[in-house]
């Protein structure tokens, strides 16, 4: 070990300051590692008991040119000692590695807030790539923030010559391990957790190993000794009830409730899917899970990959499909044969903005019209949203319980924040989960491939390969009870309305809205999706300074709960915020017909709490 | 609606009647297989073709088939697309799904990956399976999945009366070709071969014996069965395919490919196909010295597709049209394949514990 790992001799006197909440936000070239550095700055934080909250933010091109633009990634952190939601309005401190990341994150940057730079990339031609006419560094541009330039890639370099048997670019590549490192020593954080993930991840190559390593530390005693840096800051625990938690991300938690639900289930999932970004996580997270006999089907389209999940439902497996909006947009056809068919199907949209290819990698809640509404002909499809990253886990078991009971489609909406965020779960006990009941036909006498139950109107689910039930299913319209195919006027109007009263009859079957504060008030918020932290965290604040705001948050879009009505009414405003142009608040308005007031940001970003805060004061 | 408790926890409207397509098989109960008859496969739906349709002949013999294939009726689904072929599934008396243009190969995946017992059998047609539905028609057979596909080819739009298909013929007049079809068509045979399907033949509406033959071999290849059968529209494309296929003519202009035999064909058994460098030709044995020696002799199970192509590429007046098996080959099926990586990710890892996968990844306590 060189000299430099070890405690440095003389240290100035440092103060240690303590913090309530953090929010930083790392930046770089996306070849710079942001994400990793974010990640394990996360789960550190995680493991010393913050409470915490992410939203990476990265291009969507693989790897745009090095230094320039659009190549910038970046990862935003929130920790706390309280309860938090969201991955904070604004960061407090933006770590930019390099030119370009500076320009595309410092509109973000609170005022006055603290800015680390890697100063070895402010070169001229850097500079160049990243639209800089001066040097920022230099020309006063930076003047109203704590500015930290630090040379972090030769101080890497320095500490790795010799220490290690690799090449110059390896040894480049562990620039962010340092960075890290001077964070660590910031925020008053640990090593251990980050030492042990390395000694992990590259077991098989120990100087590799070494090399983070040397890195991470050197950071770490550089930032203790250097006088750059007078004060750093302690966040301390949060309360939170005792368990045993999980750091999980939507698309995760989406992957793993979806495994569940097949197991509560007692039927095997099989997930049809086409790699599309924001959703292709969940395909990925499948198909590691064989051991459960989850069956992964990388289709040749979007079409095939739900057909496929229809022909498993149709064989008793849970069928499922996963994509974004246009991939829903490719499938509604095979949705309305679910639909006509009455199979169980489970379409989970990860949102992104739209319309076309859109922002990929960005978010948005665009698609709720185009799940209740898009496809030809009356064809109800139940609609449920999870409201954060960890809901994710409870929604899926939610989608397949009300798809079985019901037959009908499910449409699960997440969205690019959700998917790619990050809290902390509670991990729940799994004989505690209720299991999800299934029935299927087996008796021939009297079987009617379209017969009713008479509670949720389903039709009876028969397996192939049950002997006695052959039938045909298909698209065409069927008569009700027999399933024959039948052109006749008054049955298709009894079926259209069927289909329609089966989803309308799963309210029954869902929670009551919840109100989040007083009952009865001014204002209550309305809200769907993402868009939980945000509100739930301006209607906390606002309450706490004694306004009449309440907030309400749908996980259940079609059919609404049914205490939603009452809700309203209770209310003398509804606000709506929404990353569209008022979907949801159309839908309220023409259901219930109260004078709900839209508020929309489609920018691709979720709502900061001081954006909801604003609007809600304007009905005060 | 007035129903009736049924016993089975639905409930059952006493006063309707099955008298059309589709729907349940009422009080057939299937005897054991190998006691079935083709009765056995017949539904209670009366069919609905145009009378004198070719589609007729292939149910029949599809009918036919299925009790010597020694599976029972409830292990059997058929599913299809859109158009008049599709229609077929309702009149089979086992599982059916009559799904959307173009889509049953991608359905009949996931019936065949959920429940690989099953006998899972396509049917489509030129329309569904080669414009709407090409890009599952090549996927499904290079996936050899291991399931029967016949597709109808009739050169024409039926169902929507009469429209250009991909498969007819250049310069056809349609309905909505005035002036006729100015789009090449497309081999299917060479694209299932491309699409390295392991089973492709090729069989006639008419030609009643071989087409039961083909349905039985189809039906029989462990993989994916690709099954041309050329069928007469007699509404929109009448006698589409006579200048092969009518019996007068049939003997002269069809090859009858059979494995280990020499390509023979004509009237008077005595024209066949013989290798010029590396392009067949078509000889008259007993001319210029040529002896059956010279004949090119079919092997179905070449690795080496060339060969298959070759064949599928003949066409009349050229060539005889040849029908049979061009290839069948052996190659793990994909429905087999994904058992044995479920099997072998269980074997490793022991089955799927709910626990485990919840309390994994970044975890920490909070006391």
């Amino acid at each position: 070990m060189s000299a430099v790992l070890e405690p440095p001799v003389e240290t100035f006197d440092k103060q240690l300051e303590e913090l309530d909440t953090v929010t930083i936000r790392f930046a770089g070239d996306s070849g710079d590692g942001m994400q990793l550095t974010g990640t394990q700055f996360t789960n550190t934080s995680a493991i010393v008991g913050n409470d915490i909250s992410t939203l990476p933010d990265f291009p969507a091109e693989i790897r745009a040119p090095a230094g320039s633009l659009p190549g910038v990634s970046g990862f935003q952190l929130n920790f706390s000692n309280h309860d938090i939601r969201t991955p904070g309005d604004q960061p407090n401190v933006l770590v930019a590695m390099n030119p370009a990341a500076l320009k595309v994150n410092l509109a973000d940057l609170e005022e006055g807030g603290t800015i680390i730079i890697n100063s070895d990339e402010f070169t001229k031609e850097n500079l160049e790539r990243a639209a800089y006419h001066s040097n920022p560094l230099e020309d006063g541009a930076l003047s109203g923030y704590r500015v930290h330039t630090l040379p972090i890639s030769t101080l890497n370099m320095n500490a790795l010559k010799g220490a290690v048997e690799l090449s110059r670019k390896e040894m480049a590549r562990c620039k962010n391990f340092f960075a890290l490192g001077v964070l660590y020593w910031l925020y008053d954080r640990p090593l251990e957790p980050t030492l042990n993930w390395i000694n992990a991840k590259f077991r098989k190559n120990p100087e590799l190993a070494k090399a983070n390593e040397v890195a991470l530390k050197t950071g770490y005693n550089f930032a203790e000794t250097t006088e750059v840096f007078t004060t750093h800051y302690k966040i301390k625990k949060a309360v939170i009830a005792p368990g045993r938690y999980r750091k999980i991300t939507g698309n995760e938690a989406t992957a793993i409730g979806f495994v569940t639900a097949a197991e509560l289930a007692g039927r095997t999932l099989f997930y049809g899917s086409y790699p599309i970004t924001p959703a292709s996580d969940i395909l990925h997270e499948l198909a590691r899970h064989k051991n459960f006999g989850v069956k992964t089907f990388q289709a040749e389209d979007e079409i095939a990959a739900v057909c496929a999940a229809i022909g498993a439902s149709f064989t008793g497996h849970v069928g499922l499909t996963g994509t974004s909006g246009p991939g829903v947009a490719l499938k509604q056809e095979a949705i309305g044969l679910a639909v006509m068919t009455e199979l169980p199907l489970v379409i989970i949209n990860v949102q992104r903005g739209g319309p076309s290819t859109g922002l990929p990698t960005k978010t948005e809640q665009a698609d709720l019209f185009q799940a209740v509404w898009g496809r030809n002909g009356e064809c109800p499809a139940i609609v449920i949203a999870p409201a954060t990253p960890a809901d994710c886990f409870n929604m899926a078991i939610e989608a397949v319980r009300l798809a079985f009971k019901y037959m009908v489609p499910v449409f699960y909406l997440s969205d690019g924040y959700l998917a790619n965020g990050a809290e902390p779960w509670a991990v729940p006990a799994i004989e505690k989960l209720p299991r999800i009941e299934v029935k299927f036909a087996t008796d021939p006498k009297n079987f009617m491939p379209y017969a009713r139950d008479e509670k949720t109107l389903a039709r009876p689910w028969a397996l192939p390969g049950t002997p006695g039930l052959e039938h045909r299913i298909g698209g065409i319209e069927k008569q009700n009870i027999t399933g024959n195919v039948n052109y006749d006027p008054e049955n298709h109007h009894l079926m259209v309305k069927l289909r329609q009263q089966k989803v309308d009859r799963a309210v029954a079957d869902i929670p009551p809205v919840e109100v989040f504060g007083d009952s009865s008030g001014k204002v209550l918020v309305l809200g769907w999706g993402s868009t939980f932290g945000s509100i739930t965290s301006a209607v906390e604040k606002m309450r706490n300074e004694g306004k009449s705001v309440s907030s309400a948050h749908l996980r259940h879009l079609n059919p609404f709960p049914g205490n939603l009505g009452e809700v309203l009414s209770s209310f003398e405003t509804v606000i709506i915020p929404e990353m569209n142009l008022g979907q949801l608040c159309t839908m309220i308005r023409a259901r219930y017909l109260v004078g709900a007031v839209p508020f929309s940001k489609v920018k691709g970003r979720p709502f900061q709490i001081r954006e909801i805060v604003q609007k809600v004061e304007e009905y005060l | 609606m007035t129903t009736q408790g049924n016993g089975n926890g639905h409930h059952v409207d006493a006063s309707v009647s099955a008298e059309s397509e589709g729907g349940a098989s009422l009080f057939q109960i299937a005897p054991p297989p190998g006691e079935l008859t083709k009765k056995d496969f017949v539904s209670n739906q009366e069919v609905r073709w145009c009378p004198g349709c070719g589609d007729y002949a292939i149910l029949n013999n599809v009918q036919k088939v299925m009790p010597d294939l020694g599976i029972s009726r409830e292990k059997v689904v058929f599913v299809s697309g859109i158009g008049c072929s599709s229609r077929f599934p309702y009149y089979m008396n086992t599982y059916g799904f009559h799904s959307i243009h173009g889509r049953a190969p991608a359905i009949a995946t996931g019936i065949k990956t959920a429940n690989p017992e099953l006998s899972v059998w396509v049917i489509t047609g030129d329309g569904d399976a080669l414009s709407i539905g090409g890009n599952h028609f090549m996927h499904v057979l290079r996936r050899n999945l291991d399931i029967n596909y016949i597709l109808f080819n009739n050169r024409i739009y039926g169902l929507t009366k009469g429209q250009y298909s991909p498969t007819s013929v250049f310069g056809q007049r349609t309905k909505s070709t005035p002036m006729g079809v100015i789009d090449y068509p497309v081999n299917p045979l060479s694209l299932a071969i491309a699409s390295e399907a392991t089973f492709v033949a090729r069989s006639i509406d008419i030609d009643v014996k071989h087409l039961g033959t083909m349905v039985e071999s189809a039906a029989k290849h462990k993989g994916v069965s690709f099954l041309e059968v050329y069928q007469n529209c007699n509404i929109f494309n009448d006698g589409a395919f006579d200048y092969f296929a009518e019996r007068s003519v049939r003997s002269d202009n069809v090859l009858y490919l059979e494995h280990g035999k020499p390509m023979i064909f004509g009237k008077d058994r005595n024209r066949a196909i013989r290798m010029n460098g590396a392009h067949p030709e078509v000889v008259t044995i007993g001319e210029n010295g040529i002896t059956e020696a010279d004949i090119l002799v079919h092997d179905i199970h070449l690795q080496d597709p060339s060969v298959a192509f070759m064949l599928a590429r003949m066409e009349q007046p050229d060539f005889p049209q040849p029908v049979g098996i061009f290839r069948a080959v052996e190659r793990p099926s994909y429905d087999q394949l994904l058992v044995d990586q479920i099997d072998s990710a269980i074997a490793k890892s022991g089955p799927g514990s709910l626990d485990k996968l919840i309390n994994s990844g970044d975890m920490w306590t909070v006391e």
